[in-house]
């Protein structure tokens, strides 16, 4: 068995029984990183001596015979907007260069309970805002499928390290879609849970009522497994919600029956591209052939989506960034005169242009004699469509739709035009908004061998059914097979 | 809604959220941000008379914890990322103004 090819639950397997040494997966990955993260530019850094050491931690516990945690010995990517204790964490951003964290996130605490083996921090768009991951402050990361493409963003790195074979799975966040774009940019699959259902404890916080941190994997049972153990309440985060966690890998292969597909007519508009269109088209087809049922249903306030978004986001991560005043911690400039010269020098230096363009805005739409008219308005018409929605699922168990208008666009497209970099998270976003779990799962092919990916969405908590619902889809299609062919084992 | 974005409008808001931009930023930053903004104005369409906002998706209030000390970062802990500092706090420019 191919390490790099194998799936997560094989690795899994593979390591329990003793037929490959953690030791030998953790540096199986590290080299296909060293030979090709040169050239895809996944990772801002990796600590080959932390993973060997966690990976021999591993083969000594098997050794020992003791227990193991859920994940043990498997290799994972973090998206670097999450606090590792002794790791750098920069967000991608010049004001967090320096950063080392002194303490977990909890969804880290939780993979190192799990034995997982932490690869290194991937890159990613400044602060989570963006879609291409451009706008790192350090370097663009590549789509292993084209190279001339981006990966999509904002957790560009975590994907293109899945799609690369340079780990079995990753973790990224999703504030506006940043999980799902990349990983239907990039072939794999990406799930952003329901708001609450995971820890933001240690989460470099962009918006606080859009942020949710989620798993990309190879496979569908990958991203269940690695939801598992990284669900569930947190004291330390008052935002988190406190549900059971459901075994997602035992009830995993069971289908659902019966089964309501819903299909939103507004997804089906102007600007998105045929391919793509088609591609979802055909995976209901490939329901109905289960004997689900597809259902039309209106989600009415679809189309003001993207104005919405982009003005609650922007006014939480307005308040948010307030904290990168080079004080405590980060960038702090050389030359100011006085305090709020020290503060204005130093975020001025610290912070890329979307960044500032999203803290101007945001500032702008909270502002005195403009709250009301922005904020506010966009908060009621937020309610209206998370209504829309709820109304939905009265008919539908899962939402079938696209992902993205079109699949991966070219480095260099799109970054200079900050609206239609907007545009393009129309899919993405009102899932946020309305705080319901979305999986994008490798759904097809562009005519030029691009990744297609379709979308799942669910009511809250319903983490299982789209689990499952992706999972039907996935055994009988081909797409999830597919790699670039960077990732062929040297 | 539309009140056009100048670029006095833009400078106070820097100002607000302490971003020292330079004079090409701020030329740039208005014409992107006034775009922007005339884009947003498609939420003017929606009738939200009776509905209230939604400020968060899982409406939990009042999420508090017992009122007792746990432990917490060591002070070298805390001052390990300072940018400026004498081994006991942070350092920064003074506050006050001396001279009154």
């Amino acid at each position: 068995m191919s390490l790099l090819d194998a799936t997560a639950s094989q690795l899994l397997d593979a390591i329990a029984a003793r037929k490959s040494s953690a030791v030998s997966v953790a540096t199986a990955f590290l080299n296909q990183i060293a030979a090709h993260d040169a050239r895809i530019g996944a990772f801002l850094h990796v600590d080959r001596e932390g993973a060997l050491k966690q990976a021999a931690q591993v083969d000594e516990k098997l050794r020992a015979r003791q227990p193991l945690g859920k994940l043990a010995g498997l290799p994972i990517a973090i998206k670097d907007v999450v606090c590792t204790r002794g790791l750098p964490t920069t967000c991608g951003s010049r004001s967090l260069q320096k950063f080392v964290p002194p303490y977990d996130a909890e969804l880290i605490r939780r993979l190192r309970t799990a034995d997982a083996v932490i690869l290194g921090k991937t890159n990613m768009d400044e602060f989570a805002m963006g879609s291409s991951t451009e706008n790192s402050a350090f370097q663009i990361t590549r789509n292993p499928w084209d190279t001339e493409r981006t990966p999509g963003g904002s957790s560009g790195g975590s994907a293109a390290a899945v799609a690369a074979a340079m780990a079995p799975f990753a973790i990224g966040s999703d504030t506006g879609g940043s999980i799902r774009q990349p990983a239907a940019f990039c072939g794999v699959v990406g799930m952003k849970p329901t708001y609450g259902r995971v820890s933001r404890y240690g989460l470099v916080a962009f918006a606080s009522s859009l942020d949710q941190l989620g798993p990309f994997a190879t496979d569908v049972a990958g991203a269940a497994a690695l939801l598992e153990v990284i669900a569930g309440h947190d004291p330390r985060d008052s935002t988190s919600v406190d549900h059971p966690v459901p075994d997602y890998r035992r009830t995993l292969e069971r289908p659902l029956s019966p089964l309501r597909i819903g299909l939103a007519s507004e997804h089906f508009a102007e600007g998105l591209d045929a391919e793509v269109a088609a591609s979802v088209r055909r995976a209901a087809d490939v329901y109905r052939s289960f004997g689900a049922e597809i259902v039309d249903v209106t989600l009415p306030h679809s189309k003001y989506g993207v104005a919405a978004y982009y003005l609650i986001a922007p006014s939480e991560a307005a308040s948010n960034l307030a904290r990168y005043d080079g004080v405590h911690y980060g960038h702090r400039a050389e030359k100011f005169d006085g305090l709020i010269d020290m503060y204005a020098t130093s975020r001025g230096e610290a912070f890329g242009p979307e960044v500032k363009r999203r803290i101007m805005l945001g500032n702008y739409a909270l502002s005195a004699g403009y709250y009301d008219a922005y904020y506010l308005k966009a908060l009621k018409v937020r309610r209206l469509i998370r209504q829309d929605f709820d109304r939905a699922f009265e008919k539908c168990d899962v939402l079938l739709s696209p992902v993205t208008p079109t699949p991966a666009f070219k480095v260099g497209e799109l970054v200079n035009d900050p609206l239609a970099m907007y545009l393009s998270d129309i899919y993405t976003l009102s899932a946020n908004l309305a705080g319901l779990p979305g999986i994008s799962l490798p759904g097809g092919q562009s005519s030029t061998g691009l990744p297609i990916g379709i979308q799942l969405l669910g009511p809250p908590f319903a983490e299982e059914t789209l689990l499952r619902a992706a999972r039907m889809f996935e055994r009988e299609t081909p797409w999830h097979t597919k790699r670039p062919s960077l990732a062929v084992a040297p | 809604m539309t009140a056009r974005l100048t670029r006095d409008d833009v400078a106070k808001v820097a100002l607000l959220g302490r971003l020292k931009l330079s004079a090409e930023e701020l030329e740039r930053m208005t014409s992107q941000l006034g775009r922007v903004l005339e884009y947003v104005d498609i939420l003017n369409e929606v009738d939200t008379q009776s509905v209230e906002p939604l400020a968060h998706p899982i409406e939990l209030a009042n999420v508090f914890r017992e009122d007792v000390e746990r432990p917490c970062l060591s002070r070298e802990e805390a001052l390990a990322n300072a940018p400026k500092t004498d081994g006991r706090f942070f350092v920064v420019p003074a506050i006050l103004d001396v001279n009154h």
